[in-house]
């Protein structure tokens, strides 16, 4: 681990202590994971903390984890995770932060510590139905107006359920179910961890 | 006294000036705004939920759509997230390579934008230069991959081929005579390298003739200085990244900062503005251009001295040769399984970002150890931009929306995604 991690893995556990659920260092990131209720929180240390000083939220995205590695989930489904950057220190940081409702994900919203968290935050509920209350404008975006439903969530299939055409007899554009069937060409593998290694066969 | 209401105005998303398919919703008091509400997604394509049903090479090309104005620069950011969870080492050759193509990348958008803003904002004649300067780099484009545009040349683990020993040339035909097409085809008689060489030598003085058109144009300094000012903390504060930053005054390039590739062994400068308006994002980006030629240049010189690999020579990643698949049978197995399940990359999540012509470019992966994505979210710079258009437009005229869009540079390939 380089010494710039080292520092920030110091600075993150002498600020932010107990708040922080787990710190983890992979391929030369950093993750830590943090409980809904110290959310906001934490966010608004790890901005304006000077031995921190992440002064920008780079991406904020929704994550769908209940087909993860094809099996069935035991945890929390939805988590918003965070990327932050600090330009004076030069360092990154990521946070997730699990929804603790699968049926109703919620997620406190970070508007007021970074505003540019609007459309991230919209784009998340857009796509995965995140709420995040504290936002101020929560619509969809990237989906059509009155669309149903949230796309990116796992179980809904990427043919959509309804489609768009149109009418002549009506002459205006209608929806309709989707006529084309789904079709996977290469099916999604997962391989067992010892899979392959010729000398434990 | 009449009552007196304010004017909601739809712009776009068939507006010549709104850049694609942007519809805003402005709110006007007389000719000020005091409103605006971009409403996007009518080029949604839900990219990152396509690529999720599809393996990891089948994703690149994926990548190109997306800002289709900086092809190259998309598929870096997606290779290196992947090559950063399967931990593999590029080799140099492919390094430099995909340096030089970054930048001319940037190039190419660079000049695509100051013809697109040009037109807007009434200066007609820029983007005639601007596409005659890209007709030649997107013949580079051409050489190296066979698409003028969607390339999808650099594949996880290096780029897809070596540079090529020649170019492709003019022909005779019954509308331009051999005399004619002679000085298109002088600088073509080399190697793709010997092409961009004549290229960089002629790109300074011809970004010369830009700046004498534009940067001292009265009218051009009428419609730019001062419109769309965004302060250094309001720009923190919106996610900037890229131009759009360092036209608010803060030297913040990720070339510089965190480099990736061989960005650490070239040379180059960072240009930063003062005021934070649309006429400073200009001379940044006309500086940056000229940054970028001075790096396609150091690479040239490289690149000519120093053959070697271009792609790893781990063939569960990258393929193997034809010839080295078809007369071993190990090779041969490593192709079928490559062409057909696909690689597999390791259990994690990888963020990376690359210094893309318009702001910082991240891909943020998550794998669960199978053939396919688990998750892919793309951060396109456009979309954190335009999120601060109803910031930038309060209290300007409606002509000055025309300006701070395109001053915003915006493509809605990456926005909408």
């Amino acid at each position: 681990m380089s010494a710039t991690l080292e520092a920030l893995c110091q600075n993150l556990q002498k600020h932010l202590g107990d708040r922080v659920q787990s710190l983890k260092v992979a391929l030369g990131e950093v993750t830590i994971e943090v409980d809904v209720a110290d959310y906001l929180a934490v966010m608004n240390t790890l901005r304006d903390e000077a031995e921190l000083c992440f002064e920008e939220l780079i991406d904020l995205c929704g994550v769908d984890y209940s087909a993860y590695a094809n099996v069935p989930r035991e945890g929390k489904r939805f988590a918003a995770v965070s990327h932050l950057l600090s330009i004076a220190r030069n360092w990154r940081l990521r946070v997730r932060c699990f929804a603790p409702d699968d049926d109703f994900p919620s997620v406190p919203s970070v508007t007021a510590v970074w505003n540019v968290a609007d459309w991230f935050e919209r784009e998340a509920f857009d796509l995965f139905g995140i709420v995040f209350p504290g936002h101020l404008d929560l619509r969809r975006i990237l989906t059509d107006y009155g669309f149903i439903g949230h796309p990116f969530r796992k179980d809904f299939p990427v043919s959509g359920y309804v489609e768009m055409r149109y009418d002549p007899d009506q002459q205006r554009v209608i929806y309709q179910p989707v006529t084309i069937e789904p079709r996977e060409v290469t099916p999604r593998i997962v391989r067992e961890a010892s899979y392959g290694n010729v000398e434990n066969a | 006294m009449p009552e007196l209401r304010n004017f909601t105005l739809n712009f776009g998303p068939q507006h010549p000036a709104a850049h694609g398919v942007l519809r805003m919703v402005l709110e006007l008091d007389g000719e000020v705004v005091m409103r605006a509400d971009p409403h996007i997604g009518l080029l949604h394509r839900a990219t990152e939920k396509l690529a999720e049903t599809k393996t990891w090479i089948q994703s690149v090309p994926y990548m190109d759509r997306l800002d289709y104005m900086s092809m190259m620069c998309n598929e870096h950011a997606y290779c290196m997230a992947i090559e950063r969870l399967l931990q593999i080492e590029v080799p140099i050759r492919a390094q430099y390579i995909r340096v030089m193509f970054d930048e001319i990348t940037r190039i190419l958008n660079h000049l695509l934008w100051i013809g697109c803003h040009g037109l807007d904002v009434g200066a007609m004649t820029m983007v005639l230069y601007a596409f005659r300067e890209r007709e030649d780099l997107v013949d580079a484009y051409e050489a190296v991959s066979g698409a003028r545009m969607h390339a999808a040349y650099y594949r996880p683990g290096g780029v897809y081929r070596d540079l090529p020993d020649h170019m492709g040339q003019y022909k005779e035909s019954k509308w331009k005579s051999a005399a004619q097409i002679k000085p298109f085809n002088d600088a073509r008689s080399g190697s793709l390298l010997d092409f961009l060489d004549d290229f960089v030598s002629r790109f300074p003085k011809l970004l010369d003739e830009y700046e004498t058109l534009l940067t001292d144009n009265r009218i051009w300094k009428q419609r730019l200085v001062d419109v769309g000012i965004v302060s250094p903390e309001r720009a923190l504060q919106r996610g900037f990244t890229g131009p759009m930053l360092r036209g608010s005054g803060i030297a913040w390039d990720l070339r510089k900062k965190q480099p990736y590739e061989v960005y650490d062994r070239v040379d180059f400068d960072i240009p930063v503005g003062k005021t934070g308006d649309s006429y400073d994002r200009y001379l940044v980006r006309m500086e940056e251009m000229r940054q970028s030629n001075r790096i396609v240049k150091q690479c040239i010189d490289w690149l000519r001295l120093n053959p070697g690999p271009v792609i790893s020579d781990n063939h569960k990643v990258a393929p193997p040769s034809r010839e080295a698949m078809k007369s071993n049978m190990e090779e041969l197995i490593h192709h079928f399984k490559l062409c057909t399940e696909g690689m597999h990359v390791p259990a994690g999540e990888a963020y990376s970002a690359v210094e893309h012509p318009k702001g910082e470019f991240g891909i943020y992966v998550i794998s669960d150890g199978a053939n396919k994505p688990y998750r892919l979210k793309i951060r396109p710079p456009g979309y954190v931009h335009l999120s601060a258009m109803n910031e930038m437009v309060c209290g300007h005229m409606l002509a000055d929306v025309v300006t701070i869009i395109g001053s915003q540079d915006v493509v809605f390939g990456e926005i909408d995604r």
